[in-house]
Formats: C-alpha cells, sequence, structure tokens
C-alpha cells in the first residue's frame, strides 16, 4: 500500500489531475476574514447551471479526476447541490462536500447521503463558542456545526473537521483537538491560515508569532502519536516561518483543478491574482483540453518557467518552486522564487514582515463581504 | 477529556471490513484498483486486493489466512502475520473497522 498517493514519477509529463474543487457558488452566510476567495466575488447570476456542472463531472471523471470537493462559498446555498452529488456518484467521483453546515438540515444530509455523498468536511473557527462566532461573523454558527458534525457521523459519513489557526485562536488547539476526537472525526485539518486573499487583507489581525506555530507544530506531533488509528491530523505551517517552500496544489497543473462558480478552469484558487493568465472556462473548452492544452495550465507546469536559485535547485522537482501566487504577491513576478523558501534574496524581509506585524496588537478583522457594485 | 473512539486492533478472531465510507474503485485513467477515503487515494497490490476481497465483516482474520494459503503457497501462519500487519495498517490509516 502507499499513501497518500501524489501523481507520481516525471516521465509523464502532464499526469492527470486527481482531485477537482468545485467552487459551485461564492455566496456564503459566513463572513470568515481568512476565506480563500477573492477579493472580488462572482455573483449567483453567473453560475453555471446545473447541466454544466453535471456534464463537467462526467468530463473530469473521464480525464482521471478521482475525488470531488464541493466547495464555495457555501455549496448547500446550491439546490441543485443533490443531483451533482448523485451525478458525482453516477460516474465514480469520491465525494466530498465542504461546507459552514449552518444551512442543513438533517433530512437534507440523509438525502446528499443517499445519493452518494462520502465526506463531509466542517470548518471550525475555535473552541471557544463566542470566539468562534465571532471570527465566523455569525451568531450561533458554531453550535449548528456541531450539531451537524453530529448527524454526518450517525449516518455513517467520514467527516472531517478543518481548523484554520491564527493568532485569535492558536492558543486553543488543545481544545480543538480535543474537539475533533470528541466528535468522532476521521480527519482533522490544523492549518495555518495561507496569507493569500481576504487572509493577506487580514494579515495583521491574524499572524499568530514563530513562537506559537513552533508550540503548535509540538502539540500537533504529540496528539498524532496519542491518536494513532483514531484521528488523522493534516499539519499546514504558515509559509511566513518555514524554510521551505510547500508543494503548492502538489505542482501548478499537476494534480488538481479548481473551477469557480461561473465556469472557469484554474490550476490553484488563487490563480486570478496574476496578471496576464488567461483562463479558459469549462462552458466553451473542454476540460481535458484546458488541463492538457491552456496556457494558464501551462504556463507554470513543471519546470521550464524557472529561473534561480529555483532552475538548478536540487527540490526542485519536490517542491515545485513553491507558490506563483505569492511569488507575484512579493517578489512582483510569477516566475520568482517563492519567498517562503530561504534561498530567495526576499526571505529574510518576508520572515521580518511576519515577526513584526505578529507582535504588534491585532488589527480589527475586515470581514469578508460582497462588494455592491 | 472526554474519552472518543478507540483505536481498532486486528486479531485472530477480527472480522474486518471497509469502512462505509472508503471506496474500492477501479481507477480507468491509470488501470489500477484504488480505495478512496477522505483526502487519500490507497493503491492495494495484488495481493492486499486478494485480502480486502475477503473482508466482508463476516470472515475472520483466521478464515481469511485459511482460503489464502489455498490459493498461495506459503504456511498458513505466515500468511496470517502477513494478513493481520497490513489490515493494522489500512485500520490506522482509518479505512478499516473490525
Amino acid at each position: 500500500m502507499s499513501s497518500p498517493q501524489p501523481p507520481a514519477g516525471t516521465a509523464d509529463p502532464t499526469p492527470s489531475p486527481v482531485g477537482l474543487l468545485a467552487e459551485l457558488t461564492h455566496r456564503c452566510p459566513l463572513q470568515c476574514p481568512y476565506c480563500s476567495n477573492p477579493l472580488a466575488l462572482e455573483r449567483a447570476t453567473g453560475e453555471l447551471d446545473t447541466a454544466t456542472w453535471l456534464d463537467v463531472l462526467a468530463q473530469a471523471a473521464d480525464l482521471g479526476v478521482l475525488q470531488l470537493h464541493l466547495s464555495g462559498g457555501e455549496p448547500t446555498v446550491r439546490r441543485d447541490l443533490e443531483d451533482i452529488v448523485e451525478q458525482a456518484a453516477k460516474v465514480g467521483l469520491y465525494c466530498n462536500l465542504i461546507t459552514a453546515g449552518v444551512l442543513l438540515t438533517r433530512a437534507r444530509l440523509e438525502e446528499l447521503a443517499r445519493r452518494g455523498l462520502a465526506h463531509v468536511q466542517i470548518s471550525i473557527q475555535d473552541a471557544d463558542v463566542a470566539n468562534a462566532d465571532r471570527i465566523a461573523g455569525s451568531a450561533g454558527a458554531h453550535a449548528k456545526k456541531l450539531e451537524v458534525a453530529r448527524w454526518v457521523r450517525a449516518l455513517g459519513l467520514a467527516l472531517t473537521l478543518n481548523a484554520p489557526i491564527h493568532r485569535r485562536n492558536i492558543a486553543r488547539l488543545p481544545e480543538i483537538i480535543a474537539l475533533a476526537e470528541c466528535l468522532g472525526a476521521q480527519r482533522l485539518e490544523i492549518a495555518h491560515v495561507q496569507y493569500y486573499g481576504w487572509a493577506l487583507a487580514n494579515r495583521s489581525a491574524l499572524m499568530p508569532t514563530r513562537e506559537e506555530v513552533l508550540r503548535s507544530a509540538n502539540l500537533v506531533a504529540a496528539a498524532r502519536q496519542r491518536l494513532k488509528g483514531i484521528l488523522a491530523i493534516d499539519f499546514v505551517v504558515p509559509d511566513y516561518y518555514a524554510r521551505r517552500p510547500k508543494p503548492c496544489m502538489g505542482g501548478w497543473g499537476r494534480g488538481s483543478i479548481n473551477i469557480t462558480p461561473s465556469g472557469k478552469a484554474l490550476p490553484c484558487h488563487a490563480a486570478e491574482t496574476i496578471p496576464g493568465l488567461a483562463f479558459d472556462n469549462v462552458r466553451t473548452r473542454r476540460l481535458r483540453d484546458i488541463w492538457l492544452h491552456a496556457e494558464a495550465f501551462r504556463a507554470f507546469r513543471g519546470t521550464h518557467w524557472m529561473r534561480e536559485p529555483c532552475r538548478s535547485c536540487e527540490l526542485r522537482e519536490r517542491d515545485w518552486g513553491g507558490c506563483r501566487c505569492q511569488a507575484f504577491a512579493v517578489a512582483g513576478a510569477a516566475a520568482e522564487a517563492d519567498p517562503a523558501c530561504d534561498k530567495s534574496s526576499l526571505h529574510a524581509a518576508f520572515t521580518a514582515i511576519a515577526e513584526r506585524v505578529a507582535r504588534e496588537p491585532a488589527a480589527d478583522f475586515r470581514y469578508r463581504t460582497m462588494r455592491r457594485s | 477529556m472526554q474519552s472518543g473512539p478507540q483505536r481498532t486492533t486486528i486479531g485472530v478472531d477480527s472480522a474486518p471490513k471497509l469502512q462505509p465510507f472508503a471506496k474500492m474503485r477501479h481507477d480507468a485513467a491509470r488501470d489500477r484498483w484504488t480505495i478512496l477515503a477522505p483526502e487519500r487515494v490507497f493503491t492495494p497490490d495484488a495481493v492486499a486486493l486478494a485480502v480486502l476481497k475477503l473482508c466482508d465483516g463476516q470472515r475472520t482474520v483466521d478464515q481469511i489466512a485459511c482460503e489464502l494459503a489455498k490459493s498461495y503457497s506459503a504456511p498458513q501462519d505466515r500468511i496470517l502475520k502477513d494478513v493481520i500487519a497490513m489490515l493494522q495498517e489500512l485500520a490506522d490509516k482509518g479505512v478499516l473497522s473490525a
């Protein structure tokens, strides 16, 4: 057995994608200040219709996608979610619903399970109720999430709790782990906030200190040992305190496709922040053609685009140069080294930003909201 | 702290089966068998597949090893040991209950 399973080897220059992140909508009742959606949210009127999504899922399965992540925004605002789940199961995709849970009824969850849903991922803002609701910008959200989590397990579905970690909740990591254990979750994501989009706009409100991050890593290591065979814990560290960049998306255009509510196919959910890239839409181009040939997917696939220090780095086919969006945001060009890497000339300045803002008094949140146009 | 679920331990009398949320699927694009689970894709080899096909929640590990001993020319105690180790690994990855 081997696990987990990234696309292996370099013999095939374009491996088939394993994962599809379907952002069914950007509508969401919560306002989390680290939301991974773009600052310019897409509107309901531009969303793909049911028939297009069903066709896209069939195309994805044919292309080799194994895992479907139904996300948003809040995917349960779509009234056709049941039909989308049913199609996913029919074409053989492993179906994961990434939800805030607050709009679900038990009857609807049962129906989704009956149609083939296998896994539900619920975000948790904190183990402290009042603070959790404050972070989500929604009174009563936390209690409802716990109720939905219990339904998920009662129905025999797999449960993942996803806890985005930052300076306002990092002190309660032990309680968050205990909560996942108590709910009978299969997986817990302790995911330090990644600073793009909304989280970048809220960096001063969210960034923990280096000491807090190290403590969180030690806590997770101990919990993993104690909970072996009971709860799998995935841990994502914040780039700002790392020495090496993460292999963002498992490499650009290597394992994963993201489709926005209006049908744009992206190599990652933040790719639109890079200027000069044109993105194809699944309304007008076949998914296989986009994956293999679209300019945006080829731009940073593999190593051909790399400059120094990436070009001659022995890790270039392990981390694939890290994150292109972060390279653009900090270094001003997407082909530069990710500043999270200590081989980048900007690494020291990048780390210094985090250390500085983490020691300043926490700024107020800028909550995620739809802009009025 | 409230005690949550316990670790699944595989022994000769266990009757293992895949968790309801773990799906065994043929991956046509890559011509291989997979077990799909939350954020994980496992790729069992031919021997592991043969074992998993017998894991129906009825047969015990002892019976599974006995059946395999008929198809593979290896001593049953050796097979039993390997099967327990393999199933324990899968249980620890969260895709098997017993």
